[in-house]
């Protein structure tokens, strides 16, 4: 009888080490991208070559903008401390293999949600931090206000590698106008070439217009064409595969949309604890588990407001109060008049 | 049977060892593209690509398919290689042997043109002529004519187009003239090796050549205009010409920067080749009589060409890899439109980039075959 003690104590053994694995969390041990992103204390997360008011790094090498901001808030929420992100700098032709390789865990950079992208190369897209649509700058001395003004000959400056090219292909045709499309790899060489004269026209994303206008050398001598060319939702792409992960990126920016909309700020978010709203209670972490299901603990939603703050501060702090896009547009609260409308967070 | 087993078992372990670790890279890739649902195929080669390309050799647009995409690039990278050589083979000749000249001045430019061309990284060159050079060119409107048809232009050089009639006598006529050059050397080579007399080979060449073509003109029916490029207004402040054919700048500051670059190393392995002659070679040739002409068509440069050669070989092939760079400043080569475009419209990373290596293999490897067969014809002889 004893013969069997010593196997079936390893046995035993053996269950409690795969006990306490299970009960330690579900979550974090299915989804290898927390782990790995608890181990290494930093969010990887891809963000463009410097687009202001999206991701743009300042002279010191620190990165701000609305896609820099979901970012913050997914560390804020994984980490506890919105700063421990490493950003790698992408150009449009490198993002996704850059997030599909493991180089990068989030792409958060103005990148267009399209049904093949979504279902045909590894990604999975999360949301949509800023509707965006597909638009022209001239120079204000070619007299053109309107598109229908172009003429056959038209050369356009714009990206590789992204949905505009093909949309700006769509356009032209649909006109009947032959154009030359002088396509670059990096939109800061893209706006040297228009500036220089290159091109009659720059076409890439209305926000995308309007944050490189800032860089020209006489911003006031350009105007982006009223007309929208396309439908342009941009939003933070996830790895496919990991759905724990998928839904920490999801709620961090549906919290941040979900909290402006609850007016909770991140001035306010301690004192919101005593609300008595139970949706504004359970999205500062005073009721509910919420956070246990992704492995969290329940206080992750209120450092996102707090460090990161909601939408409405981050589009104020990034694009309005930078000249770039005063007027919130499609990207106002439902409630307002606009199209953000998250799930709700329960 | 007499084989040893010592020879065998080494290369036997390393074969394997190869095979493995290709095939650990391809399962572990395989794994991995699984698991995040990236499907592996060459299939996408044949739909539509939906999208333009700038400019392009053959007729494409964005309702052909990314394999026609891929031929643009293709042919476009060949284009810029071809021309780059070509320019910087002549002015790397020309540069390689004004070094040795004995004229202080020209010796010291040709000097300073190489050490300075070939010191600054290729990238910034292209940068350089492309951004710089381009911002100083004229807007169209501003453009003064060149001879009256060409205009050099922020947005192109524009050139006349030639349109021809009865173009297949003219294309004849040269060919004929090839024909009647090739026959009339061999003859010459013979009535030297006879009689020892020798003919004006290269004058008569040149009159050929020249002559055919025109007669051509002259009762060959052979019609020749040209259609000169024309300002057009788009709008109050922006110009374009139409008619005639125009060089995108991109395609201009690639094959400059391009060119400039190899040439200077092209022309230290023309120097070297010709320092490399003994001296004694050039004495003994001229005390034999022959003229400063045929010593150096006879004497020299058949020993140069064999130091010149194999050197040279590695710069042409520097220079068609390079021209990927072209990426930087929008031309249309391979990298752009098929690894940039192609590649992110797919999402075949995997697929579009081993087609590509694939594709600069097999051109490097074509100039390298080409080169060595060259090398080999005028290498040392052995009876």
């Amino acid at each position: 009888m004893f013969k069997y003690l010593k196997q079936l104590t390893s046995l035993v053994a053996m269950v409690a080490v795969l006990f306490t694995f299970t009960t330690e969390s579900m979550a974090a041990k299915k989804s290898k991208t927390l782990k790995n992103t608890q181990k290494k204390g930093f969010v990887r997360c891809g963000v463009s070559q410097g687009l202001p008011g999206f991701s743009n790094a300042d002279a010191a090498g620190n990165w701000t903008g609305v896609d820099v901001d979901v970012c913050r808030a997914v560390a804020a929420a994984v980490l506890g401390d919105a700063n421990k992100v490493k950003f790698t700098p992408l150009s449009a032709k490198e993002r996704f293999t850059a997030l599909t390789s493991g180089e990068i865990d989030i792409l958060s950079r103005n990148t267009t949600w399209t049904l093949s992208r979504d279902a045909d190369i590894g990604l999975t897209f999360v949301g949509v931090n800023f509707y965006d649509g597909q638009g022209f700058m001239v120079r204000k001395s070619s007299g053109i206000t309107s598109t229908s003004q172009f003429k056959n000959g038209i050369s356009a400056c714009t990206n590789i590698g992204t949905t505009t090219e093909l949309n700006m292909r769509d356009f032209f045709n649909s006109k009947g106008i032959s154009y030359e499309p002088v396509a670059f790899e990096k939109a800061d060489e893209v706006v040297a070439a228009y500036d220089a004269g290159r091109c009659d026209t720059y076409t890439t994303d209305k926000s995308g217009l309007a944050a490189q206008r800032t860089k020209m050398k006489n911003p006031d001598e350009h105007i982006v064409l009223p007309e929208t060319i396309s439908k342009e939702p941009l939003g933070p792409v996830v790895r496919q595969g990991d759905a724990v992960w998928e839904d920490i990126v999801r709620w961090s920016l549906n919290t941040m949309i979900e909290a402006e909309e609850y007016g909770i700020t991140s001035a306010n978010a301690d004192s919101m604890k005593t609300s008595d709203n139970p949706a504004i209670k359970r999205l500062v972490g005073a009721e509910g588990e919420l956070g246990a299901a992704f492995g969290l603990d329940n206080d992750w939603s209120l450092r996102i407001i707090k460090q990161v703050g909601n939408y409405g501060e981050s589009y104020k702090r990034n694009i309005a109060d930078t000249g770039i896009l005063p007027d919130r547009g499609p990207n106002q609260l439902w409630t307002k008049g606009g199209i953000l409308y998250v799930p709700p967070a329960r | 049977m007499n084989f040893k087993l010592k020879d065998i078992v080494p290369q036997l372990i390393t074969v394997i060892a190869v095979v493995l670790i290709f095939g650990f890279f391809t399962y572990n890739a395989q794994i991995n593209m699984e698991n995040r649902g990236i499907d592996f195929g060459y299939g996408f080669l044949s739909q539509e690509s939906s999208f333009d390309v700038q400019f392009s050799l053959i007729e494409y647009d964005g309702s052909h398919s990314y394999f026609r995409a891929y031929l643009v690039g293709l042919l476009n990278t060949i284009l810029v290689s071809v021309i780059g050589i070509i320019i910087a083979t002549i002015l790397g000749v020309v540069v390689g042997v004004a070094r040795l000249s004995p004229n202080y001045l020209i010796n010291k430019f040709a000097a300073f043109y190489v050490e300075f061309f070939r010191n600054i990284p290729l990238l910034l060159q292209i940068f350089f002529w492309y951004f710089a050079a381009l911002r100083a060119l004229p807007l169209p409107q501003d453009a003064e004519a060149m001879f009256g048809v060409f205009f050099l232009t922020i947005k192109g050089l524009y050139v006349p187009a030639f349109i021809w009639e009865n173009f297949n006598i003219f294309f004849y006529s040269i060919v004929a003239a090839i024909i009647a050059i090739i026959l009339i050397r061999a003859h010459a080579k013979k009535v030297q090796a006879n009689q020892g007399k020798q003919i004006p080979v290269f004058l008569i060449s040149l009159g050929l050549i020249f002559a055919l073509p025109i007669l051509s003109f002259l009762i060959g029916g052979v019609r020749l205009s040209f259609e000169i490029p024309v300002l057009k207004q788009l709008a109050t402040t922006s110009f374009i010409y139409e008619g005639g054919v125009s060089l995108p700048p991109e395609l201009i500051a690639l094959t400059l920067s391009l060119s400039l670059y190899t040439a200077t190393f092209i022309a230290e392995c023309v120097r070297a080749g010709i320092q490399g002659v003994g001296k004694g070679q050039k004495e003994a040739a001229a005390s034999i009589g022959l003229t400063p002409n045929q010593v150096l068509k006879l004497v020299i440069m058949p020993q140069a060409l064999r130091i010149i050669i194999p050197p040279t070989t590695n710069q042409y092939l520097n220079l068609t890899k390079n021209s990927s760079l072209a990426a930087a400043i929008a031309y249309p080569d391979l990298v752009l439109v098929f690894a940039g475009t192609a590649l992110m419209q797919t999402g075949k990373a995997i697929e579009i980039v081993s087609i590509t290596m694939f594709t600069y293999l097999t051109l490097s490897i074509s100039i390298s075959i080409l080169m060595n067969w060259y090398n080999k014809r005028i290498a040392i002889q052995e009876k």
